[in-house]
């Protein structure tokens, strides 16, 4: 899994049907001492809000499972909000 | 999933098996300014409605293939939606 910081959401209103009404977030994949490290547009399914830390898993197969279905283009998942990183 | 920005098309009579009736499309990367970074890709358009200039995410790799209706095709980059607005929060901009 990635840690990331969420910086902003996309809004796609024509998209493929397994993203429909969900949410899309713009993250920024951050290193351990917080530099921004490329991004990912990500899934979320733990309603994480723009500023705060979280982890993505960026992989297909853990990623469908997770929306429940066995087939999809996904990826990437907000799968958690972090508290703290020691 | 990233952003990119369709630049053309590509048209590929000879294709192979399962890439009948996918249209190709090619798509250049963008980072979250939305300004362009690294290469060109061509992509299949997924989502069958994205136009030139426009913006759009897609997604690379595996997951590409599973954009289409038949899932095993040698497709590498695909586009999944078309991008309406992008909200960028950032404290060090």
């Amino acid at each position: 899994m990635k840690i990331a910081q969420v910086v902003g959401t996309v809004v796609s209103p024509i998209s493929h049907p397994i993203f429909e009404g969900q949410r899309l977030l713009l993250c920024d994949l951050v290193d351990t001492d917080g530099s921004a490290n490329g991004y990912l547009i990500a899934l979320d399914v733990v309603n994480a809000g723009v500023g705060e830390r979280v982890l993505i898993c960026d992989e297909g197969t853990s990623a469908r499972q997770i929306l429940g279905v066995t087939t999809g283009p996904i990826r990437s998942v907000v799968v958690g909000i972090i508290d703290q990183i020691t | 999933m990233h952003l990119g920005r369709v630049m053309g098309t590509v048209v590929a009579t000879t294709k192979a098996e399962g890439l009948d009736g996918v249209k190709f499309l090619i798509v250049q990367p963008l980072d979250k300014h939305q300004r362009d970074t690294g290469t060109p890709v061509v992509a299949a358009d997924a989502v069958a409605m994205a136009g030139l200039g426009e913006l759009v995410y897609y997604v690379a790799s595996r997951e590409a293939a599973e954009a289409l209706p038949e899932r095993f095709v040698p497709v590498d980059h695909a586009i999944v939606g078309l991008v309406d607005q992008v909200s960028l929060v950032e404290a060090d901009q």
